[in-house]
């Protein structure tokens, strides 16, 4: 990917805000990213446009699911010096209980990482991240070419 | 009101501020099965290098229409709420930069407390999907303001 390469050439490969702030997608959901350590931790800023069920109301499923799937793309990236997006080959996502109005966190591990395949399971939560929201686990592949 | 009229009936309940912020728009339901269209726009990219649309629309399309199908093949119940329990979506090859997206979804098994449904998501042949997807449905979930 020529925006990765890009970012690692300037020495900024590990910086998953400013990717995030290059792809439009991410942008118009408005996800974050922010690091502590050996840990990543997606941020999901509430706005009015999220929302799927008004009368709840409750944040939009496929939203959570593209979240999810963030999470677990940034998570291989920072795992890794991968300089092309990972390809999400699937992704389950199991959802727990209805998003509120408010702001989404995320964290994911890379179950396993091969030399195509990468297992990576998420989770995403509000105010108490021991009631999470949404779990997912999927497969994503690492290089096309491989 | 025909089945056909009362399912367009539903669409409109069921247009979201974040159908309407995607612009994903409501096809014609038959029968158990549901459709939308979501045509190409440049905030829908995922890969800058390019211009594909992220997975997470696909997700989106794939969990709206899934929702329109159970909702069309319980028209005779009137309003009811569902909930998604989950949803496993396979990524059959990439979308295409600059082209539209459909996606259909059918019912094809209710009980009394669980809806089944399979789902499809293409560009102009729907015999060379996107991808596909199975969800499950809690039907007749609470569907109030929450205190």
């Amino acid at each position: 990917m020529k925006l990765l390469s890009e970012l690692h050439d300037a020495g900024e490969g590990k910086n998953l805000s400013l990717l995030l702030s290059k792809i439009p997608y991410t942008k118009f959901l408005g996800i974050n990213v922010r690091t502590a350590g050996s840990l990543l931790i997606t941020e999901l800023k509430f706005q009015e446009k999220l929302i799927g069920n008004p009368v709840l109301p409750a944040i939009h499923g496929g939203v959570l699911g593209a979240f999810l799937e963030v999470t677990a793309v940034l998570q291989i990236l920072y795992d890794s010096s991968s300089q092309s997006l990972p390809k999400t080959i699937d992704i389950s996502i199991d959802y727990l209980r209805s998003a509120r109005p408010v702001d989404l966190f995320g964290r994911a591990i890379v179950a396993r990482q091969g030399r195509r395949v990468a297992n990576v399971r998420c989770e995403i939560w509000q105010d108490d991240v021991n009631r999470p929201i949404a779990l997912s686990h999927g497969h994503f592949l690492l290089k096309e070419d491989a | 009101m025909s089945k056909q009229e009362l399912g367009d009936e539903l669409d409109i309940g069921m247009r979201s501020p974040h159908g309407l912020a995607l612009k994903i728009e409501y096809l014609d339901n038959d029968e158990g099965v549901g459709r939308v269209k979501l045509p190409y726009s440049d905030m829908l990219v995922g890969d800058p290098d390019t211009g594909v649309p992220h997975g997470g629309v696909i997700t989106t399309m794939l969990d709206t229409a899934s929702g329109k199908a159970v909702k069309v093949k319980l028209v005779d119940m009137g309003e009811f709420s569902i909930a998604t329990l989950d949803l496993r979506i396979d990524y059959m090859r990439p979308a295409e930069p600059g082209a539209d997206l459909f996606a259909q979804a059918e019912c094809y098994k209710t009980t009394k407390n669980v809806a089944f449904v399979k789902g499809i998501a293409w560009h102009d042949d729907i015999e060379e999907p996107i991808a596909t997807s199975v969800g499950t449905f809690m039907i007749g979930t609470v569907n109030k303001p929450r205190k």
